[in-house]
């Protein structure tokens, strides 16, 4: 189906499965060296890592390395099962939600209409695991940290969904493919000439879904469950070894999912202006072109990341219902008017 | 054998049990107990602290110190006189110098000696230069505990050209041992005082860069503006120095107050007074306390008198009978020393006041009711030393 190959139902299986590792995995390790190894070290005036391989390109392999030698330690009061459930869990959402994100005009794994509905509900299943992680540890920092989580995501899921609400309506579509697609043909004001990127007419609504993205991926100035100067380390104080490896994975690999979800809502996804939208070649030139879009929205994620001081538990919750949902549905409504009236 | 085991074993339940008694106090019914240390990542060594919790609300908090406790005060009484240097430099370990000048003026008091101007002003340059290595480092460092890890690592980055000139001078960075009895163990090195005034402009630009990355940031300002605020009543009451109490609108420098011989009243400066008392306003006032030291060092540099940096003092030092107490303003505040000699080579008693053993018993004033990130900023804010408390 694919570039014009035919292949068994079988094959096509193996190809989505290891498809799915590798939309995974590679933001998620392009993303650690990039920014958590190269650009945090630049702007904190230091190299970072440079002995493994040229320029420590690959220090991530010997990371990986290092975590898979570790002991793996279960507290003994732990709650057994679940803690050694929470990790896969945790790693398990960020597969969901790469399900529905569309490569190109054909590469994806599921076109399914209520797309953004779906990625938005699977990727709070997340802070289950990791409140699962926190009451299993049995231990009080983990608790706490668990405990904040769950309270962050409660406070931020609502903005998100608003947020997107408006670029729902301006799409007249819940599937991400269709969202591209409107971007891509759409016009702005009479214009068509770069599509209708909503980065631009939905400005309002991408600042406040960024925002919630950087609460729900627990990233400073909202990384509160984590924490290392107050709770240790949250939820993971007590992992050790490949699950708290997990843990790290799905740390940036959720950032890649949200990411991939931001460019495709608001940069256009895979598509580029100029190209013809659906030419076989963006099935190739597609999956690279939503992974440069990626990395520069994950950028600006860990940009503000390694810059800012991390509020207070309270004041991210004042923050969320005062300013960021009444400014969500202001954005709505004023989308809802331009929508009828243009 | 048998007996040397079980008195070990012993000692071990003792420990225990003391343990146990710190955790009944505060095993009740309602809420829960977090403690936090004696290895913690906000308590920068082995501070125990002991909250109380009703949620994340502090009902009650209490330091536990002495994990670190190295028994100077007893250890000073079987050195001699010049051996006490080495031996203090380790209080607090990030402005070395400066522990090492109150009891050298001590001593000198007791024996009447009095150093030549070229090593007060001296003296003055390193204890300057002490305090801006150990004050950069908190603003910094207490940044890093509200979660702004750049700014940590730009102190560590500008401190290293602080580390250097000391080096320079007393080839030690962390512990100079430097200061002698009657004056000072070597003058400065030929072209160190163009080098100095070079990284104290240098330190001026990373004190505008903290005003821009921290004190002016809107996160920061939430964080510690009305939080911790300590009266300046209170500050006293508790025996609060340095900065804490000058954040709490109480005037006072023992620098400009109390004079001790050293250069501080040859050169013009500001002592800065805030009159909020919160954790914001220790901030900023040990920030313009890094911006004046750089002033100090740079006009002593310039007004540097010629002379001797030794006064004639006996080969073996023999301190005649007598008391004294000197204290000078350290970065963390008032340090002092309280000598008793007996005519002997070494000190008979000698008692140590260190600021940081007093600035931490506000703590479970302070924190009741705030929540326990606050807990964090407040301890970042008041700044101790790990060393500075136990000794």
């Amino acid at each position: 189906m694919i570039l014009g190959l035919h292949l068994a139902y079988w094959q096509t299986s193996v190809i989505r499965s290891l498809g799915v590792l590798v939309a995974v995995l590679l933001p998620a390790g392009t993303f650690v060296y990039i920014f958590l190894f190269k650009m945090v070290s630049f702007m904190q005036s230091r190299l970072g890592p440079m002995e493994a391989g040229p320029y420590g390109s690959m220090q991530l392999l010997a990371e990986v390395g290092k975590f898979i030698q570790k002991e793996d330690i279960v507290p003994d009061n732990a709650d057994r099962r679940l803690f050694k459930l929470a990790p896969y869990l945790v790693v398990a959402t960020v597969l969901l939600v790469y399900l529905v994100v569309p490569f190109g005009p054909k590469m994806r794994f599921v076109n399914f209409d209520g797309g953004i509905f779906y990625a938005l509900a699977v990727s709070s299943i997340s802070a289950l695991g990791v409140l699962i992680a926190g009451w299993a540890s049995a231990n009080k920092y983990s608790l706490m940290g668990g405990l904040r989580a769950a309270g962050q995501l409660i406070a931020y899921e609502l903005p998100m969904v608003l947020a997107v609400v408006g670029v729902v309506i301006q799409a007249g579509t819940m599937n991400l493919s269709g969202i591209v697609a409107a971007q891509a043909n759409g016009k702005m004001f009479g214009f068509g000439g770069l599509g209708n990127p909503y980065f631009i007419t939905q400005f309002v609504g991408m600042v406040i879904f960024l925002i919630a993205v950087q609460a729900e991926l627990t990233q400073t100035p909202f990384d509160m469950p984590i924490a290392e100067s107050e709770l240790v380390t949250g939820y993971i104080t007590e992992y050790s070894g490949m699950r708290f490896l997990l843990f790290f994975i799905a740390e940036f690999a959720a950032v890649g999912s949200f990411a991939a979800v931001a460019a495709t809502l608001f940069m256009g996804g895979w598509a580029v202006p100029g190209i013809k939208f659906d030419s076989g070649v963006m099935n190739v030139l597609g999956p690279i072109v939503l992974m440069a879009k990626m990395t520069l929205i994950a950028g600006v994620i860990f940009f503000v990341r390694f810059t800012y001081p991390r509020f207070r538990e309270d004041q991210l919750q004042k923050f969320a219902w005062t300013i960021l949902i009444p400014v969500a549905l202001a954005n709505i409504l004023v989308t809802t008017v331009l929508k009828v009236a243009f | 054998m048998t007996a040397i085991s079980d008195r070990q074993k012993l000692a071990y339940v003792n420990a225990q049990a003391a343990d146990g008694r710190v955790n009944l106090e505060f095993e009740t019914e309602e809420g829960m107990t977090l403690n936090m240390g004696p290895q913690h990542p906000a308590t920068h060594g082995t501070l125990r602290i002991v909250a109380k919790l009703d949620g994340e609300q502090v009902i009650h908090c209490e330091p536990v110190m002495g994990y670190m406790h190295r028994g100077y005060e007893k250890l000073l009484e079987v050195r001699t006189y010049p051996q006490v240097n080495t031996l203090v430099n380790r209080i607090d370990w990030l402005g070395s110098f400066t522990n090492e000048v109150p009891f050298i003026l001590a001593s000198e008091k007791l024996m009447g000696v009095e150093a030549p101007p070229r090593a007060q002003w001296i003296r003055t340059i390193l204890f300057e230069l002490g305090r801006i290595a150990n004050i950069s480092l908190f603003l910094g460092d207490t940044a890093l505990h509200m979660g702004g890890m750049t700014a940590a690592f730009y102190a560590f980055r500008d401190r290293e050209f602080v580390l250097n000139q000391i080096e320079a001078v007393t080839g030690g960075r962390f512990h100079p041992n430097f200061d002698r009895i009657g004056g000072l163990k070597d003058d400065f090195p030929k072209g160190w005082i163009a080098d100095t005034k070079a990284v104290m402009a240098r330190l001026r630009d990373f004190c505008d860069e903290i005003e821009d990355l921290v004190v002016g940031n809107e996160i920061f300002q939430a964080r510690t503006r009305g939080i911790g605020i300590i009266p300046g009543d209170i500050a006293q009451s508790y025996g609060l120095s340095g900065a804490n109490l000058r954040a709490s609108g109480v005037d006072w420098d023992l620098r400009r107050d109390v004079p001790v011989g050293l250069a501080w009243d040859q050169c013009d400066w500001t002592v800065w007074t805030h009159p909020d008392g919160d954790s914001f306003s220790r901030y900023w006032v040990r920030l313009q306390e890094v911006r004046e030291a750089t002033k100090i060092v740079d006009q002593l540099c310039d007004g540097l008198p010629s002379g001797p940096i030794m006064a004639k003092v006996p080969r073996i030092i023999k301190v005649p009978e007598g008391e004294a107490w000197v204290a000078t303003e350290n970065p963390l505040g008032e340090m002092g020393y309280y000598v008793v000699s007996k005519g002997d080579l070494g000190p008979f008693r000698v008692k140590i006041r260190t600021a940081s053993f007093n600035n931490i018993s506000v703590i479970p004033w302070v924190t009741r009711g705030v929540y326990v990130p606050d807990v964090i900023s407040i301890l970042a804010s008041l700044y101790f030393i790990l060393g500075d408390i136990d000794r």
